[in-house]
């Protein structure tokens, strides 16, 4: 009866014990909701012999807001996070994009920290078994060409999770406990582009949460995504878009985007437009920037070039609208 | 591998079961406890027809590992009706034709009940909203709109946004 690969389910009580756990065995992975990994398993993605449970483990679910901001702990669930009225007040960017995570269903168990790590994606990898076996695999799991770049050597799959840019425009940092303690890194640096290693996680780390500073006074944010199915899926192109201004000038401008490269980006050179007019040379500009950094490749159904498109014209469209709402 | 002995309520009823550590809830209602209420679909979260309610959230039971569920309280389409009555919902769905094959109704009807536990007179942007990760593909989704504001007793459709949502929304 059992249709997912045999493994050991162990129950983590505190931090150390998972990581312990995570450390000591190899191939042992960690299961928060499960949303990713369970469909993932199903789908021969893997066999790890242990999955470490981080559901039970004390604290790890506290949602805090304190003078310095907002302490989001790995195990809170996006249903939770999308309910959260003072957090849609302080971080609509990363409320929004928590709402539009899968559906219900999902948001009641998914975790902050199962969205920050879900895996990548790519049509030829979310696949079942004998799919991927017809088509002699990919080089993500099982073979070695890859079918989207084939005279490449690496994996362009694509990382669309749709918190993490959320949380980049509001500058957040992640903390990370391992068998070294713990560390804070900026959000941006939890990630590699490497669709087949994406996170920048050693062995037995795990996320245990994310700090958001409390944002400047006037900045409002925003999240937008671009998706096959309206009510149900993850980003073909995904854009958070943080903004600060003053008499229709830019004070601060934070883009953050995902779906459209291995790894979520923080938009380089925004800075540089600090003082300058919102009018449509910026964002000529922005749109410009946005599809220059950008690199969709054949990873999803939809054309690769509308992809990159639908993200500068997403990213457009929020400044706009930010703009005209703080003034 | 290795089994464990779970307890937890379904439907009314304390179970204790012997479960695999990969057992998922969808097999073990189905396959362990006979309830084959709760529908297979696409067995990979994408279609709502395995929704449960695990502690009156609405759950995707091909997704939830049994071995997990210790302690909970789970809710299948099998405890809906009561004394041969059904329950409002489903005499909803009966009388609106918000069934046809019925393949996804079980999953639409406690994805609904989710719903309407938190929120009793739901507007049609929170019904679309709910019932969001759930496909059907007889009804065109209009009659089970209808049927769950029957159910709630509020309003017809037509007089909210056609999509819910919260995305496109900038504040
Ligand atoms: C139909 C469907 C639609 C979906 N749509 C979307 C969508 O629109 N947007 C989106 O972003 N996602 C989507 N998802 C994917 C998934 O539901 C979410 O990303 C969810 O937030 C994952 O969280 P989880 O807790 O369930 O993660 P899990 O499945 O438990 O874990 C995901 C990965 O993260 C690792 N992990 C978990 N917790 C930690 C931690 N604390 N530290 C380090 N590693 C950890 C796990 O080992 C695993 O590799 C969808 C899934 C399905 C099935
Ligand atoms: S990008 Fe290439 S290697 Fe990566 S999952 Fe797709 S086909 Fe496989
Ligand atoms: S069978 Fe569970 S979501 Fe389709
Ligand atoms: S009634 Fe047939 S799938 Fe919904």
């Amino acid at each position: 009866m059992e249709r997912l690969p045999a493994f050991e389910l162990r129950r983590a009580s505190s931090l150390a014990e998972a990581i312990g756990w995570l450390a000591g065995t190899p191939g042992a992975r960690a299961i928060a909701g499960g949303t990713d990994l369970v469909p993932n398993l199903r789908d021969g993605l893997g066999s790890p012999p242990v999955l470490v449970d981080l559901s039970g483990i004390a604290g790890l679910d506290a949602l805090v807001a304190g003078d310095d901001g907002v302490r989001i702990g790995a195990n809170v669930t996006l249903a939770r996070l999308a309910s959260d009225a003072a957090l849609a007040q302080a971080l609509p960017a990363v409320v929004q994009a928590a709402a539009s995570i899968a559906a219900p269903g999902h948001r009641s168990v998914a975790t902050v920290g199962g969205n920050l790590c879900v895996d990548t994606r790519c049509v030829y990898y979310n696949q079942s078994e004998w799919w991927r076996r017809s088509n002699d695999y990919c080089l993500k799991h099982g073979g070695d060409t890859c079918h989207v770049a084939p005279h490449g050597e690496r994996c362009h799959a694509a990382y669309a999770g749709d918190l993490a840019p959320a949380l980049i425009v509001c500058g957040a940092r992640v903390e990370i406990a391992g068998p070294d303690g713990t560390r804070g890194i900026a959000i941006e640096d939890l990630y590699r582009d490497d669709g087949r290693a994406h996170l920048a996680l050693g062995p037995g780390e795990l996320v245990a949460g994310v700090v958001v500073p409390v944002q400047p006074p006037r900045a409002r944010s925003a999240y937008r995504k671009a998706r096959a199915r309206g009510a149900i899926d993850f980003p073909l192109a995904g854009v958070a878009v943080r903004l600060s201004a003053d008499a229709g000038r830019v004070a601060s401008l934070a883009v953050g985007l995902t779906g459209t490269n291995s790894r979520p980006l923080r938009l380089a050179g925004t800075d540089a437009w600090s003082g300058r007019a919102i009018d449509e040379a910026l964002l000529a500009d922005l749109g410009k920037a946005v599809q220059k950094q950008v690199s969709p490749m054949r990873t999803t159904l939809t054309q690769a070039n509308w992809r990159r498109q639908v993200a500068a014209v997403a990213a457009q469209r929020l400044v706009r609208e930010l703009a005209e709402a703080i003034a | 591998m290795g089994k464990r002995l779970v307890s937890l309520v379904v439907n009314g009823r304390l179970r204790e079961e012997a479960v695999g550590d990969a057992t998922l809830l969808l097999d073990f209602l189905r396959e362990q406890l006979g309830l084959t209420g709760t529908k297979r679909g696409c067995d990979g979260g994408e279609c709502g027809a395995c929704t449960v309610l695990v502690d009156d959230a609405p759950r995707l039971a091909c997704l939830t590992l049994v071995a997990r569920c210790e302690g909970a309280r789970v809710e299948t389409i099998e405890s809906q009706s009561a004394g041969g009555r059904m329950s409002a919902l489903q005499a909803a769905f009966h009388e609106k034709l918000g069934t046809q094959c019925g393949f996804c109704t079980p999953g639409m009807i406690m994805a609904a009940e989710a719903l309407l536990r938190g929120d009793p007179a739901p507007d049609e942007v929170a019904i679309r909203e709910a019932l969001g990760g759930n496909l059907c593909r007889c009804t065109g989704y209009v009659k089970i709109i209808e049927a769950v504001q029957a159910a709630a007793g509020v309003g017809t459709p037509g007089d909210a946004p056609r999509r819910a949502d919260a995305t496109q929304a900038t504040r």
